[in-house]
């Protein structure tokens, strides 16, 4: 008889989340439904108030990816209003942008996804040699991994252990569960960086804050520009962007790159993060830009895992609908004619597995109805996976000269083949991998900004707002969790309809009109779960995708408007790279 | 005399503080075997650094500097207090922010110590087993934990745009089971004090401020976000007092919300001598000039930012350049304007409608300020929308 687990929350994670999933006897995933239980509904308030407001209540869309609404939302005014930025507010929005990739990369590895892959408790049993001795096959220069430093690490945690509680916020997890696959060296190791990853994103955080005023939520872009032109015109300030951004740089390459490396090597043979993808559809856009004629990523659409077509990605093609959504849409609509009100149906009275693997009652999901605060959206009537491996593939299928080269690199040192990229592992190593671009090639645009500062000084283009006309634009691209699009019209000088395509949207939307599944629900589909009551498996997944709840349930229709009517400028499709 | 709206003798204060220390010093502590000192002592810190930083916080609370080893010894019974963490309608920003205060500080330190029982971004524990650390500690510490709300809370007959856990309760539900047997409630961020970005006009969800759904006092620590600073000295202050902190008109902490970001601005010369930027990236703004023309809200807006900024003090909005947009006064966004012009309607006083918070600072300031506003005023609303270069 199948049994039906439920999820909910799912911690570690931005927002709020619940996984259910019926299991067969054999243990293995028969169908699976994801659903966001959390609503606020920012699009609506977006409405009817000034353009220049806006990006930064956008920006309060999630507090861990800070900045990439903020971003998209102000690339989306100026693009309606036709607005071209000064270089130097272009080259300081990267790298404001390469901070947060760095820390949203490096955070969601090490706090929020890491202990999914390092068993904290199987650290106790290290032997300190022999783990300082396994640090240096990943890296010549391991960080953080002398015998003393282990040392320290290993008193730590065993503190952590005697805690009455059990570990505090680490307590009642899942430890010496059968799918955790590192050695006890291995494990000392990853949690010696989870600590040092501490104050690395500290330090992140302040790189963006050096531009931005502060972080979480960064406050110096303005429609037309950036306002930090004191900073980037105080050499003492850009130096100190620059030595930060080189310490970072150093803990990607000796920390995270290696502990991905260490974690592929031990889990390439681990089925339930080996296990093929449920879609195999990728999507990214261009973004990154570092000098006048080059972004670090690209945009294009990859299907059915083929890597030898890369198509031109089409934004017409992009819809929504909210048949299995909790929204006054019975039938499935065209995303812009959809209604603006929530229609919550909840959930149902059931059953399912307790924490002691007994049946207990539960509310469950309707999977023939409503069940989730997130739309279904579709490419081309397709589902598709957003991210920073989709952002990779599409760059190397591409035969971008710096992602081939980092990826065939890891590759090769993985021992493990392209095709070992479509999974749970890969989606992982996909994050590292975009970090490591960032870690590698970012500093250029830092380069070009120090040049063009001798010969140009502006960072804010002047514009005027005309209260009699109507305006449309779109901010897109590539942030930490995928690609993301802004869409806004200005009428009577206010904001008149206003909609956000998010990454996690893409990723973990319920099922469409004719039942097919999204990335999340696919991928849970068809896995091996050891221990019903322990759904580490089911977690691992979610987790790799990097979830942000909040970005992915804010979204919601603006009335009548159909997506045709948005139409880019190719001009200032320029703009939407920055 | 008047300290922090107590009116007090140092000594009658130090005193109080002493027994407070002594009564937390009997509770039992939640863990025996890791005493805070070593574990201070163990993350590298000295006695130095300790009392370094526990200067800091008492600096930051407006307490003479012959409080600092009370402070220290504060610091010491701290793991009598556990925390629970409770996230509802919110982007997690608060949470990020209390996490840029990570290892290796002395904050953060006080936080691993002070046993976070439950905080669903980093708990390692998810499904049943997170909802039953929740209800065990909820049990177990009953009218001993301090509660941290993060987020607004969906009401009214939308209250179910919220649910939490395999039961589908609802967040305000558990906010209220929480509140009941807290000892102390803190709502972290201006969403849990005011509602917040999705209680700004038409609040489609109803969202409320924690404040309204309990009956319980809580203390509101308003910003988006707080920074860590204020987090964590709200926290130090309980430990300390005891009590509630001397608190403002919308319940926010004297210590730190007292004073006007305009009051103690970096930029607060050039606003005197009349020196304005005009336009974003103009010589006035290279020059650090002054921001109310181009819409900053320092003078409407209570926190200590000016003093404290953020991420370890690398910055604050005021300068990079952008001003402030009044993030900890309650509904800001629907009460501040246009974020990048200055409020013509408004002025120096009437965020708290001339019944003021600090009446007397108040009148001072107007007289200079007003004439300075209403003449700018007008200048400045033309010159937003219009192009220089025209």
């Amino acid at each position: 008889m199948s049994k039906r687990v439920v999820v909910d929350p799912i911690t570690r994670i931005e927002g709020h989340l619940r996984a259910e999933v019926i299991v067969n006897d054999d243990g293995v995933v028969e169908d699976a439904f994801v659903s966001s239980t959390l609503w606020r509904g920012l699009e609506v308030i977006a409405k009817g108030r000034d353009p220049r407001n806006v990006p930064l209540i956008m920006q309060r869309i999630c507090g861990v990816c800070t900045y990439s609404h903020y971003l998209k939302s102000t690339m989306a005014m100026e693009d309606a209003l036709g607005i071209k930025i000064p270089y130097n507010a272009e080259l300081v929005r990267t790298l404001m942008d390469a901070a947060l990739f760095l820390h949203d990369h490096v955070v969601h590895f090490y706090h929020l996804h890491g202990v999914d892959w390092i068993d904290i408790v199987s650290a106790l049993d290290a032997d300190l040699e022999k783990a300082s001795k396994e640090a240096f096959k990943y890296s010549d220069n391991p960080i953080g991994t002398g015998v003393n430093e282990l040392k320290k690490v290993k008193e730590t945690v065993a503190k952590f252990a005697s805690h009455p509680q059990g570990l505090g916020p680490f307590a009642n997890a899942y430890w010496g569960h059968s799918t955790y696959k590192l050695t006890p060296e291995q494990n000392l190791i990853g949690l010696a960086h989870y600590l040092k990853a501490l104050e690395m994103q500290r330090i992140i955080a302040q790189m963006q804050a050096i531009f931005g005023g502060k972080n979480p939520h960064p406050q110096s872009l303005v429609v037309g520009g950036v306002t930090c032109v004191m900073d980037i015109l105080d050499p003492a300030r850009m130096s100190e962007f620059m030595v930060k951004f080189k310490k970072v740089q150093n803990f990607v390459h000796n920390a995270y790159y290696a502990d991905i490396l260490m974690a592929a090597k031990m889990y390439k043979t681990e089925p339930s993060v080996m296990k093929p993808m449920g879609v195999k559809n990728f999507m990214a856009f261009d973004s990154m830009k570092v000098s006048r004629d080059e972004s670090l990523f690209d945009s294009g659409i990859i299907m059915n895992g083929d890597l030898s077509k890369v198509f031109d990605l089409d934004i017409s093609k992009i819809t929504e609908e909210a048949t299995h959504s909790w929204y006054k849409d019975d039938e499935p609509l065209h995303p812009y004619d959809g209604k603006t009100e929530g229609n919550y149906t909840g959930f149902v009275d059931g059953e399912s597995i307790g924490p002691d693997g007994n049946i207990i009652h539960s509310k469950n999901i309707d999977p023939k109805g409503k069940y989730s605060w997130i739309k279904s959206p579709r490419y081309d009537g397709n589902p598709m996976e957003v991210g920073p491996l989709a952002s990779i593939l599409v760059s190397y299928a591409k035969g971008n000269k710096k992602v081939v080269k980092i990826v065939d690199d890891f590759l090769g040192k993985a021992d493990i083949p392209a095709s070992a990229l479509f999974s749970t592992l890969g989606r992982t190593a996909g994050r590292m991998l975009q970090a490591k671009l960032i870690a590698d090639y970012g500093l250029i645009a830092f380069d070009s900004l120090i040049e063009n500062l001798k010969v140009d000084q502006e960072t804010c283009a002047t514009y005027t707002i005309d209260k009699d006309k109507e305006y449309k634009g779109v901010g897109m691209g590539d942030v930490p969790r995928g690609m993301l699009s802004h869409w806004v019209r200005i009428k009577n000088g206010v904001v008149s309809n206003y909609q956000a395509v998010v990454p996690s949207t893409w990723n973990a939307g319920p099922i469409d009109s004719k039942g097919v599944k999204g990335p999340y629900e696919a991928d849970l589909v068809g896995l091996k779960i050891a221990d019903i009551t322990q759904p580490l498996e089911i977690i691992r997944i979610i987790h790799s995708y990097d979830p942000c709840i909040a970005c992915a349930v804010h979204v919601m229709d603006t009335k009548g408007n159909k997506l045709s009517e948005y139409k880019v400028d190719p001009l200032y499709g320029g703009v939407c790279s920055v | 005399m008047v300290l922090n709206g107590i009116d007090e003798s140092y000594d009658t204060l130090h005193n109080k503080f002493k027994d407070r220390i002594e009564y937390l010093e009997n509770l039992p502590k939640i863990d025996e075997k890791r005493p805070i000192e070593d574990v201070i002592k163990e993350s590298g810190f000295g006695r130095r650094d300790f009392l370094k930083w526990a200067g800091a916080i008492t600096a930051m609370l407006s307490l003479p500097s012959t409080f600092t080893p009370l402070m220290a010894d504060a610091i010491k019974v701290a793991d009598r207090l556990p925390i629970i963490w409770l996230h509802m309608a919110e982007c997690t920003g608060c949470t990020e922010s209390l996490l840029r205060s990570a290892n290796p500080t002395i904050d953060s330190l006080i936080f691993d110590h002070i046993s976070l029982e439950y905080q669903e971004t980093i708990m390692t524990a998810a499904g049943w087993q997170a909802e039953e650390n929740l209800e065990n500690a909820m049990k177990k510490y009953k009218d001993r934990y301090i509660l941290m709300v993060e987020g607004g809370i969906p009401s009214a007959d939308t209250e179910h745009y919220l649910t939490i856990g395999g039961h589908g309760k609802t967040g305000k539900a558990t906010a209220q089971e929480a509140s009941e047997n807290a000892a102390v409630i803190f709502a972290i961020g201006t969403c849990s004090a005011f509602g917040g970005v999705q209680a700004a006009s038409p609040n489609p969800s109803n969202a409320v401020s924690l404040s309204e759904v309990t009956d319980r006092t809580v203390i509101n620590v308003p910003g988006c976000p707080p920074s860590e600073k204020n987090i964590v000295g709200t926290l130090m202050h309980y430990l300390l007092y005891g009590t509630l902190p001397a608190l403002d008109v919308y319940n926010r902490p004297k210590w730190a919300y007292r004073l006007r970001i305009h009051d103690l601005c970096e930029r607060r010369g050039h606003f005197d001598a009349g020196e304005f930027v005009e336009q974003f990236g103009d010589e006035g703004a290279k020059d650090g000039y002054c921001l109310y023309k181009v819409g900053c809200k320092g003078p409407y807006t209570f926190n200590n930012c000016s003093k404290q900024k953020f991420n370890q003090g690398t910055s604050w909005p005021v300068q990079a350049g952008f001003g402030c947009m009044g993030c900890s006064e309650p509904d800001f966004w629907d009460t501040m304007g246009t974020v990048n012009e200055p409020l013509s309607d408004k002025l120096y006083n009437t965020t708290f409608g001339g019944m003021g918070a600090d009446a007397t600072a108040d009148r001072i300031g107007l007289t200079l300020l007003t004439a300075t506003a209403v003449g700018i005023a007008g200048h400045a609303a033309i010159s937003a929308y219009k192009n220089p270069k025209e």
